[in-house]
């Protein structure tokens, strides 16, 4: 079952920590946003294998907004 | 004295300075990115020159970009608030290549300062006490461990390019010591571009105590009193006060006495920061040096009742200082609570949005600097600090009764602020006592 990773934070994507195919831990750093001078994981809700990543570094996010899909 | 000034910076602070120019009868120029463009700063200013897109690289740490707008705008001087370039000696040293006076110390002493093992090395050459560590870069996992065995464990690593709490790590024992050693190495690389490290002894449940010092282009330096900082998270400060309560006169004499004996060593000029360690039986450590004017100066002003900006100005121009140390008085007592847009109920995590209800205290005692107001839109790309809340009284008891007040008539909507935070800490026995340390957060004791 497909799982979609929302951003939690409005922010701008810092770094794309992993890429489609890659396995994950629940906890994992999927991607990391930068907002307001701080770094933020944006984790994977579970273990899996990340199936698609929907943004690029320096793209501005909202809250709520889908960054990636996990299998 | 200069004729117009340029602030190279954004947000409260801007408007501070501002404030001040007005004061002196100076023409004053603002700088903004296009987020900016309608920000109050922009306003408060003579003239605005737009300096680059909203990201800070591109624009209010583009020293190309700023110079630019003070050759255009003609400025003979320019100010650079706290954060962003003030801390850059390479900046200050192209501020005054072009011809324009730069408002804080001399290069040199930002670049010792900036290095945080040579400002160790200094410091501990004039007399100062330092944490038992490192006095070089550690180079390797091996050179930290012999250290550690040496000061005892826990140590902290810290990054030589630091400041601000980033690429520091606690490490309990030498089996940790390996991992810590390089995701500290790391984050130093990638918040610095350099990741040299060193060692200190971690001190536990430590207060944050750091003393304002002042000098003068001949050399004169005074010191204006101390301000306790304990409150903080993340390594960054939440509230501070001037006296810091409970400290003991011996410390306090120690303090103020090392902290001008360390600026006089560099040629300090002038404002700027003296950082300590305070440990529970009294002994006192250099942390670092911040070479600028501090975002927690106001409670130093509302003790002495001197202005730290104009002071700033008028240093800058050449001026001698204008008091001596025996009237630099500490009289009545301040605390500063800073209002950022960060959510304290999940870990302050940033709150950016759109401040749509802006309701600020006024009265008797109570100071505000905000940088925004109702409307104003709270930017990803920018530090979180929307306004700082200060205010003071006789006594420090009567101090807290004010801010107990203004943080209960304060209304923000829209962002997520720390308000609900401050209010706990204010409230609490802890916090009324004086019994502060710098790990209170991390352990738990505001929580809701």
């Amino acid at each position: 079952m497909p799982e979609e990773i929302k951003a939690h934070i409005t922010g701008v994507v810092f770094q794309i920590a992993t890429k489609p195919g890659d396995r994950v831990a629940a906890g994992d750093a999927v991607i990391v946003l930068e907002s307001m001078k701080m770094e933020i994981p944006v984790e994977a809700p579970r273990a899996g294998a990340v199936k698609e990543i929907k943004v690029q570094e320096g793209q501005t996010v909202q809250e709520g907004d889908v960054v990636a899909v996990l299998e | 004295m200069f004729g117009t000034v340029l602030v190279a910076n954004r947000g409260e602070i801007a408007r501070r300075v501002f404030r001040a120019c007005r004061q002196l009868g100076l023409k004053a120029i603002a700088v903004y990115s296009e987020a900016d463009r309608g920000a109050p700063h922009v306003r408060d200013a003579d003239q605005a020159v737009e300096i680059g897109a909203a990201p800070a690289r591109e624009s209010y740490l583009n020293a190309e970009r700023i110079l630019e707008a003070a050759r255009q705008a003609r400025a003979d001087a320019i100010h650079p608030g706290y954060g962003f370039l003030s801390e850059s000696w390479r900046f200050a040293e192209a501020v005054q290549r072009a011809g324009i006076d730069f408002i804080g110390p001399r290069p040199e002493a930002i670049r010792k300062m900036g290095d945080k093992i040579e400002a160790r090395r200094l410091m501990s050459a004039a007399g100062v006490s330092v944490l038992p560590g490192s006095f070089d870069a550690v180079d390797d996992v091996a050179r930290a461990e012999a250290v550690a065995r040496e000061v005892g464990y826990p140590v902290i690593l810290k990054a030589a390019a630091g400041g601000g709490g980033i690429g520091m790590a606690r490490v309990d024992k030498a089996a940790d010591l390996g991992a810590a050693f390089a995701a500290a190495t790391r984050r130093a690389q990638a918040a610095f571009g350099a990741g040299d490290l060193y060692v200190e002894r971690y001190v536990e449940r430590p207060r944050h105590v750091e003393v304002q010092v002042f000098g003068d282009e001949a050399g004169t330096v005074v010191h204006m009193h101390e301000r306790e900082c304990s409150i903080q998270r993340r390594h960054q400060k939440l509230i501070e006060e001037s006296p810091a309560p409970g400290l003991p006169a011996a410390t306090k004499e120690g303090l103020t006495t090392a902290a001008v004996a360390g600026a006089r060593a560099i040629g300090y000029s002038n404002a700027g920061t003296m950082e300590f360690l305070v440990d529970e039986g009294g002994g006192f450590y250099f942390l670092e040096m911040n070479a600028r004017l501090q975002v927690e100066h106001p409670v130093t002003e509302e003790v002495t009742g001197l202005d730290l900006v104009v002071a700033q100005l008028r240093a800058a121009a050449g001026e001698p200082l204008p008091w001596r140390q025996s009237e630099i008085v500490q009289r009545r007592a301040a605390i500063e609570c800073r209002v950022y847009a960060e959510d304290p109920s999940k870990g302050f995590l940033p709150s950016p949005g759109t401040v749509q209800k802006l309701e600020l205290p006024s009265g008797e005692g109570i100071r505000i600097e905000s940088g925004v107001e109702a409307g104003s839109a709270v930017s990803v790309h920018y530090d979180p600090l929307l306004l700082k809340l200060v205010a003071h009284g006789a006594t420090r008891a009567q101090a807290i009764e004010r801010m107990t007040d203004a943080l209960d008539r304060s209304v923000i909507e829209g962002v997520r602020t720390t308000i609900p935070f401050l209010r706990r800490v204010v409230a609490s026995a802890a916090f009324r006592e004086g019994r502060v340390h710098t790990q209170m957060l991390e352990q738990g004791a505001f929580n809701a």
